[in-house]
């Protein structure tokens, strides 16, 4: 028996390579690249080693970033999980007050993040903006351009206003799923509130929750845009994030090597809370 | 403690979900609601458990009116269909949750729940959660958590219909044994009436939300008050038959007639509408008196190890249901031997006026 030839079969695994190498392998391939190279311009380069990697693991202003990085996320997951299953057991189930209810709490997960950025930044100004204006009334001398801990609160109070409804639509979907006669059964067997919550939908939402703590953890880590817009890292460095200080690392300073092995760090570092949340959360489940 | 619904009903939406029902439920009982989908069983279980109130009408507990008496002051217990446990409490925990609830001492918890457990055969599965167990296993949780507590009235609805049919025949029979040493009311919807018969106690045969008749399973079986009770309480549906009685013979159509026999000659002469049940007519003869029927196959449903042969003449459609495994052909000519001491009379407005004798019952 002959071996048959047929190279049509490569025309058919083309589309998925091709796709593969622009979407990540060259991108990727890219900057690990830039990592290990002294860049001064297109044509004159220079082979540096790790020398960028040991530089990042010891600059102090990274580090910072890094720890104000987990503080922000792990702040807003502290608000916007209990919020948002808050928000979701709230929510009416049945009727037109349903549906309104479902439009009214998805509206901000429907505006550009640039311009939640932008509504926050008027919203806090202390003589046109509303939040402002109030606490300014409210004898609160609160200046979130110059005070790091307004800035801070600031950004903390978007990012919930902004991703919450995330949280609650979760959950919501979650809880609907769950059949009518549990509730019943809950109601013959004389539960209280609490115990409907603790004991029938608590389990029945650790699913959802699951994605939503993976989801706001990533997406909050990566946060860019609004703070951007809002402080533009300020004042000083309190609201400079992970990814600002690497955008004003490569594009600011054009320190391209780098910023490079910083992208690589950063995503591993990603990666790597991913995993320990996602193993964490698994084994929890299997222990019961 | 006896459960009596007077007049009531319940409208939701404009629609009558239970068109005033009156029925006395005695302490002791079992009682099987029997009746299709939408008849109105579960409405009217959420109306004895308290979950709903009824539009109209009073719901008496000991002869004290608890119409307005929120579940949750109620004593009752109900099964579902669906497995319902907290899905991460163990075994155990489960069948401890009424009690707790209920403020006992934890020896008392104890005792109660390895008792429950031992006689649905899950004492070995206490330490599990609910969705280690199979199907059965999970329902026998929730029929402990349903019995462990001392409920005045416990609520089956259609407990068994997600179960595989030997667990089923199983469960069913247990059941019924739990129960004989019981002084509350059970109350077991299901749309089997083969189900009713093997549960035995009482039916209420419900169709399309008002309470066709009520009494002994047995009684109400052999002498159906009418033909939609009839056709509700046997499966496959009881055959009727169009026909007309005269002074000394009976006509179903111009070519078959026999002679009336000693069963049906207190009829007046006039047209009556005659069922047969199904597994009554057969293809071999039974006693002389047996009237031959030339049909036509339509159609030779294999159910398991019975047959439900549909066949016809020119006037009517007849099911029979044979034991074994038999296979015809389409409009294959046959003979089947019709029962002509079996049958059923109803009068034109559907009313029972005749029950054969020597079937049990009275």
């Amino acid at each position: 028996m002959t071996k048959v030839e047929n190279n049509k079969a490569w025309w058919l695994v083309m589309p998925v390579f091709l796709i593969v190498a622009f979407s990540a392998i060259i991108p990727l391939m890219t900057v690990v690249n830039y990592s290990v190279q002294d860049i001064f311009d297109p044509y004159t380069r220079y082979f540096v080693g790790t020398e960028w990697f040991k530089q990042v693991m010891t600059d102090s202003r990274l580090h910072d970033a890094l720890i104000r990085q987990f503080i922000f996320s792990f702040t807003i997951l502290a608000i916007e999980i209990p919020l948002g299953i808050g928000v979701a057991l709230m929510m009416p189930t049945k009727g037109r007050g349903a549906s309104l209810a479902l439009i009214l709490v998805a509206i901000p997960l429907l505006i550009p993040w640039n311009v939640v950025g932008t509504i926050w930044q008027i919203f806090g100004r202390a003589d046109i903006g509303l939040f402002g204006a109030m606490m300014a009334k409210l004898g609160i001398n609160y200046n979130y351009a110059s005070e790091p801990m307004h800035a801070w609160l600031t950004v903390v109070l978007m990012d919930v206003w902004h991703w919450t409804p995330l949280v609650a639509l979760l959950c919501y979907s979650g809880l609907r799923a769950i059949p009518e006669v549990y509730y019943q059964a809950a109601r013959i067997d004389k539960a209280s509130r609490w115990a409907v919550f603790r004991y029938i939908q608590l389990p029945k939402l650790t699913n959802v929750l699951i994605i939503g703590v993976l989801l706001r953890f990533m997406d909050s880590f990566m946060i860019y845009t609004e703070p951007f817009v809002l402080t533009g890292g300020g004042p000083g460095t309190s609201t400079t994030f992970l990814s600002q200080s690497l955008v004003q690392q490569a594009i600011g300073q054009f320190d391209l090597g780098p910023a490079a092995a910083f992208s690589l760090v950063y995503f591993l570092i990603i990666l790597l809370v991913c995993w320990v949340f996602y193993t964490t959360i698994m084994n929890m489940q299997k222990d019961k | 403690m006896s459960l009596t619904l007077s007049n009531v009903s319940r409208v939701v939406d404009g629609e009558t979900w239970i068109d005033d029902v009156n029925l006395t439920l005695e302490p002791g009982s079992f009682n099987v609601l029997l009746g299709r989908t939408l008849s109105g069983k579960t409405t009217l279980m959420r109306l004895m458990a308290g979950l709903d109130r009824p539009t109209q009408g009073q719901i008496l507990m000991n002869g004290v009116d608890v119409t307005g008496v929120p579940v949750r002051e109620r004593n009752i217990s109900m099964v579902y269909q669906q497995f319902i446990n907290y899905p991460n409490m163990t075994v155990y925990d489960n069948i401890a949750s009424p009690l707790r609830l209920a403020k006992m001492t934890t020896q008392e918890i104890d005792k109660l729940v390895r008792e429950t457990a031992e006689m649905l055969r899950i004492d070995s599965y206490l330490d599990r959660l609910p969705l280690q167990l199979s199907g059965g296993q999970q329902q026998r949780t929730a029929m402990a958590r349903a019995l462990v507590k001392d409920s005045q009235i416990i609520l089956f609805d259609e407990p068994l219909v997600n179960l595989d049919y030997k667990l089923r025949e199983e469960l069913r029979q247990e059941l019924r044994a739990l129960f004989k040493a019981r002084n509350c009311i059970a109350v077991y919807a299901t749309t089997e009436p083969n189900e009713a018969l093997a549960l035995a106690g009482n039916t209420a045969v419900l169709h399309e939300g008002k309470l066709l008749q009520f009494g002994e399973t047995a009684e109400v079986y052999h002498r159906p008050k009418d033909i939609i009770t009839a056709e509700m309480f046997s499966e496959p549906p009881i055959n009727v038959v169009p026909g007309r009685v005269s002074e000394t013979e009976v006509t179903f159509d111009d070519t078959v007639h026999f002679q009336l026999n000693s069963d049906l000659r207190p009829l007046e002469p006039g047209d009556y509408r005659f069922g047969v049940r199904a597994s009554h007519i057969g293809l071999v003869p039974h006693s002389d008196d047996d009237l031959e029927l030339p049909v036509r196959v339509d159609l030779a449903e294999i159910s398991g190890s019975e047959t439900f042969l549909h066949v016809h003449n020119p006037h009517f459609d007849l099911v029979l249901h044979l034991s074994g495994v038999h296979e015809y052909h389409v409009d294959q000519q046959i003979k089947v031997y019709f029962p002509t001491h079996k049958l059923y009379a109803f009068n034109e407005s559907g009313r029972l006026v005749h029950a054969p004798a020597g079937l049990g019952g009275r």
